[in-house]
């Protein structure tokens, strides 16, 4: 029996789920390429979306990939700290955010 | 600082261990294809010599700084120093072979002591890019080479300086405390004397080497990224960023193996092999000479002690029939010179 759900060697394998449906891989990764082109952003500044997203998702492959893409195009650890506190501001705020849902539901029930 | 690899007689001060290592592991039990298989896969095995095209002068391994990925384990502690009678030999060789660039390396070049006396003899021969690889700090070390901006610019020296990133801590850290100042400060002064200004024949290149065990990024993106930072923060210019692999030899093999990083390194350089850079490899056109005169294929085989294939072995032997078409020596280091976008000395070769 496999011992983890995650195995790292299967970052590289990614491209592989296009076997199963190529119309539909062929499109996303079509897509996914042409998402990370220097645009009105830099690619660089899309790395770091990337990175921040990927902890907001927890996702071990994305985290693996974001940071060693970020290593190489030369982005600090002082940027990807930054970056991944604005993921965590946002997903904290949104969570306390619903205090104002609870606040309300409290001050309409209690006496 | 940290001491050269021979003077902590590290197991990895000899070349034979390196290259033990380097067939060795995962190599020799297949899970990683040799690079002599890898380019026979593409009909490109063996790699020949073509025209020189590129004379490159390992003046000596003497360094004012340690940098932690330095792949000759150059430092100050290394006294191994050209003399001037093999300068004198290579200046004979100059002339008759037509390359259209010598390039000085080191070490800090500029640490030998007739140094001086070799650029003023060579820039009278008339080849056509005359490189010096400067670390930039050598201008800032001392007294007597505060000047160095200047003479370059009399003998129209063409300045590649490395440079591995635009942040002091990311510097530091792989080329030593203080270097990123010191690194600014002799920019600025060879900014100042006109060198890297947009349209200046003065011509100023930076190196950028990984600080890790990480390939280096997209070179165009990188070059954009340095000129607007080093613009922004301290009004530098230059004209062009090389991005060089590190490869996996000496003290950034040494940092491979301690960090338990080889393997992965090495997955990653096969991974990222591209057939078209084995085509413009910098050893197909470049003839590396060590300190002591002899010959290699690069800068990077002098170190392994690697020799030509060819009964031309020193430089007071140089013929051309006998080095041109020579059959390249090659090693799975060579992986580092054909990941990605591919690397030499120049950068990207693809």
């Amino acid at each position: 029996m496999q011992k983890t759900y995650y195995d790292p060697a299967d970052l590289k394998k990614f491209g592989k789920i296009s076997e199963w449906n190529e119309e539909l891989g062929a499109k996303f990764f079509e897509y996914y390429g042409k998402v990370f082109e220097e645009g009105a952003l830099s690619a660089r500044e899309k790395s770091l979306i990337a990175l921040a997203v990927a902890h907001t998702i927890q996702c071990p492959y994305c985290i693996d990939a974001y940071t060693g893409d970020g290593l190489q195009r030369g982005i600090t650890k002082e940027e990807m700290m930054e970056a991944l506190h604005v993921a965590a501001a946002i997903r904290g705020g949104a969570s306390l955010v619903h205090g104002v849902q609870m606040m309300n539901k409290v001050n309409k029930l209690d006496m | 600082m940290i001491k050269s690899l021979h003077k902590r007689e590290s197991e990895l001060a000899n070349s034979k261990r390196q290259l033990e290592i380097l067939s060795n592991g995962i190599f020799q039990s297949g899970d990683l294809p040799k690079f002599a298989e890898k380019i026979s896969e593409t009909g490109q095995f063996p790699l020949k010599a073509k025209k020189l095209e590129i004379l490159q002068v390992n003046v000596g391994y003497m360094c004012n700084q340690v940098c932690s990925h330095c792949h000759v384990d150059a430092g100050p502690d290394r006294k191994e120093i050209m003399t001037r009678e093999t300068m004198q030999q290579i200046l004979k060789v100059i002339e008759k072979t037509g390359a259209h660039t010598l390039d000085l390396t080191g070490g800090a070049p500029e640490m030998n002591p007739n140094f001086r006396w070799f650029v003023e003899e060579a820039s009278k021969v008339g080849v056509k890019d005359f490189i010096v690889r400067s670390n930039l700090t050598i201008i800032r070390a001392n007294k007597k080479h505060h000047d160095l901006p200047e003479f370059f610019k009399q003998h129209n020296i063409h300045v590649v300086s490395s440079m591995p990133h635009w942040t002091k801590g990311k510097t530091d850290k792989q080329r030593g405390d203080g270097v990123f100042d010191k690194s600014i400060q002799a920019l600025q002064q060879l900014n100042a004397v006109g060198y890297g200004m947009p349209g200046s024949s003065l011509k100023l290149d930076l190196v950028y080497n990984p600080s890790g065990a990480f390939l280096p990024g997209d070179q165009a993106s990188m070059e954009k990224d340095f000129k607007k930072a080093l613009l922004e923060d301290f009004g530098i210019q230059f004209h062009n960023l090389f991005a060089i692999t590190n490869l996996p030899i000496s003290r950034f093999l040494d940092y491979l193996i301690a960090s338990e990083n080889y393997e992965d390194y090495m997955y990653a350089l096969v991974e990222a092999y591209n057939p078209a850079a084995v085509a413009n490899v910098m050893c197909t056109n470049t003839l590396s000479v060590s300190w002591d005169g002899y010959l290699y294929d690069c800068d990077f085989n002098q170190m392994l002690q690697l020799p030509v294939n060819s009964k031309a072995k020193h430089i007071s032997d140089y013929q051309t029939e006998l080095l041109e078409g020579r059959t390249i020596a090659i090693s799975q280091h060579c992986y580092g010179c054909t990941a990605g976008a591919g690397s030499s000395c120049q950068g990207s070769v693809t």
